[in-house]
Order: structure tokens, then C-alpha cells, then sequence
């Protein structure tokens, strides 16, 4: 596919707008269909689609394997690190009143706290499908 | 006219599965699966199901025919055909099918708005959501926030099952590549 001109420019035109829906899908699941999981897929899709187009060595330079393998991590991280914070503010684990800026109106919290959790969902999921798909795509390459 | 999308879709996605049995090319299996994935879509989307229907688009019709085209490249195109006939396998089907729909009849009503399960917990969720976590997506406010530790479970499993492929799919590889790095004939000569 690397030769073809039209693959090759509509897949570089495309990925920053998938990378943008992406953000918004996460950023506006509070409001809209989506969150963190649809998020995470759809910006792995974007990596994906340059790695199917330009080969997966180009794609490694910007995104490399250690990059996404920490990432899945991270999310998981993130997401029981929020419990953990709330706890320390003397609420219950995932408790997100804690995190309300204004304590007379503890529901504000929920919405950081969502904000929050959605992030973890986001990265690790981003980061489990690109090492997956690095492992699939990677794999007839080095062995042949 | 919701019912004509529904005839329509149903029709679609009958014979999508049917394709999928019959074809034996690999590629065009999986542009199919990819198609049945986005017909499935469409139908969570008429029952209004939209998050689920974002989901199956994103995740059955984009990253796994992906992945599943991955997987080709390494176990090619031609699917053998089955060395058994498929009476039996055919009569398991059968009978587990028709065991599911007999189970069905007790069921309520689908849909019906005095189900059980409409009254259980969702009651408070929708009259109480906004005035409990403020935001307008119920579905959300349930996912992240009620529901947060089933959530957080989710995303440990998915961190769980990429530890699972890492260590099927690099973990072979290793040792053969540094088997030919160091100049050893004997791994060379088990792949010709």
C-alpha cells in the first residue's frame, strides 16, 4: 500500500481529524454518546491506520512499543489512583464528592471524578489495542 | 418506518451470517464479520441503544477487522475445508437453539415498560442522576460513577488480556531471533 498516493494522503489527511474525534468523544461523553473505552479505540484506529499505510517502522518512531506497553498500565493507574485520592480526602474509594472544588456542593465533584476515571479507561484501552496490534502486525515481519 | 429499517437490517445481517458460513476465502470473511459488526450497529442504533452501537462500530467493525487482517497475513488466505460432516455439530445447534427459544417464553415481554428490570435500580437512576452526579448522559453517570468499581474491573481485564497477548505473541519470538543473531544453525534449520 506504501506506493499508492491517494491511500497514502487521505490516510495523512484523515488521522488528525480521527485523533480530534477521539478527544471529543472522551471529553463529550459527559453529554453525548461515548466515553473513555470508545475514545481509546478510536485513537488506537487512527495509529493503526498510518501503520497499515506508511509501515509500521515509521509509525514506532513516533509511537514506540515501550510508549503503549507503559500505557496500559498507566491507565489502570490512574483510574485506582483516583479511589485512592478520594479516600485520602476521607471519603469512600471512587467516592468523586471528594474531589469538589466548592465543599457546599459536593456533585461537582462527580463530574471531575468521571472526567478522571474516563482518562484511565481511555489510556489503557488506547494503549491495549496499539500493543496488540503492534504484536499481530509485527510478528510475520521479523520472523520471515 | 422503523419497521422497514429493522426488516431491512434483519434481512442484511441473515445474510451476512449466512456468507460467513459459506465463504472460504479468509479476506472476504473478514470484510464481512466487519459488515455484520457495522449491520449490528445499526440495529443497537434503531433500539436506541446509541453507546452500545458506538462500541460495536468502533470495536467490532474497526480495530478487530484490523487485527483480524493482521492475523491473515500470518495464516493466509484459504480456509481448508472440515474433514467431518456437520450433522451432529448441526444437531447441537439445533437443539441448544431451540432450548434458548422455549426459554424465552417465560421471559416478559420485550421492551415492555413493567419488565422487572426496568424498575429495579434504573427507577433512580433516571429520575436521579442529574441531581446526584450532574450530568445529562445517564449512561455515563451509571458507567463511571455508580457503577465505577465494575468499571474499573473492566479496565484492569483489558490491561490483563494485553499482558496475555504480549506474552503469547513476543514471548515465542525471542529466543529464535537471537538463536539467528548469534549465528545458530540449529533454529535455522527447524524453519526449513
Amino acid at each position: 500500500m506504501r506506493e499508492e498516493i491517494i491511500i497514502r494522503v487521505g490516510a495523512k489527511f484523515l488521522a488528525p481529524f480521527i485523533i480530534m474525534f477521539a478527544l471529543y468523544v472522551h471529553f463529550h461523553g459527559d453529554y453525548s454518546p461515548g466515553g473513555g473505552f470508545q475514545a481509546g479505540v478510536i485513537l488506537a484506529a487512527a495509529f493503526a491506520l498510518l501503520a497499515l499505510v506508511y509501515g509500521l517502522e515509521a509509525v514506532q518512531k513516533v509511537l514506540p512499543l515501550w510508549f503503549t506497553r507503559m500505557c496500559a498500565a498507566l491507565g489502570v493507574l490512574i483510574f485506582a489512583g483516583v479511589g485512592v485520592v478520594t479516600m485520602l480526602l476521607g471519603h469512600n474509594y471512587l467516592g468523586y464528592n471528594a474531589l469538589a472544588p466548592d465543599p457546599t456542593h459536593p456533585e461537582h465533584g462527580q463530574h471531575y471524578g468521571i472526567l478522571l476515571v474516563e482518562l484511565g479507561v481511555l489510556v489503557t484501552v488506547f494503549g491495549v489495542m496499539v500493543t496488540v496490534f503492534y504484536h499481530f502486525a509485527g510478528r510475520g515481519r521479523s520472523d520471515s | 418506518m422503523n419497521i422497514v429499517v429493522d426488516i431491512v437490517l434483519f434481512t442484511l445481517l441473515g445474510a451476512a451470517g449466512f456468507a460467513l458460513l459459506k465463504v472460504r476465502n479468509l479476506f472476504a470473511v473478514v470484510m464481512l464479520a466487519g459488515i455484520y459488526s457495522l449491520l449490528s450497529a445499526g440495529l443497537f442504533t434503531v433500539m436506541d441503544a446509541v453507546d452500545v452501537a458506538f462500541t460495536e462500530a468502533a470495536v467490532g467493525a474497526g480495530i478487530s477487522t484490523v487485527l483480524f487482517l493482521g492475523a491473515l497475513a500470518l495464516a493466509g488466505h484459504h480456509e481448508n475445508r472440515p474433514g467431518h460432516t456437520p450433522l451432529l455439530p448441526l444437531l447441537v445447534v439445533v437443539v441448544t437453539g431451540g432450548a434458548l427459544v422455549y426459554g424465552t417464553m417465560d421471559m416478559p415481554g420485550f421492551g415492555h415498560p413493567e419488565n422487572p428490570v426496568h424498575h429495579h435500580v434504573a427507577d433512580h437512576y433516571i429520575e436521579e442522576s442529574y441531581d446526584e452526579i450532574g450530568i445529562p448522559n445517564v449512561v455515563t453517570s451509571v458507567l463511571a460513577s455508580y457503577r465505577g468499581y465494575d468499571t474499573m474491573g473492566e479496565t484492569t481485564v483489558v490491561f490483563a488480556a494485553a499482558v496475555g497477548v504480549m506474552l503469547l505473541l513476543s514471548g515465542a519470538r525471542r529466543p529464535r531471533s537471537r538463536g539467528g543473531g548469534g549465528g545458530g544453525t540449529a533454529g535455522e534449520g527447524e524453519d526449513g
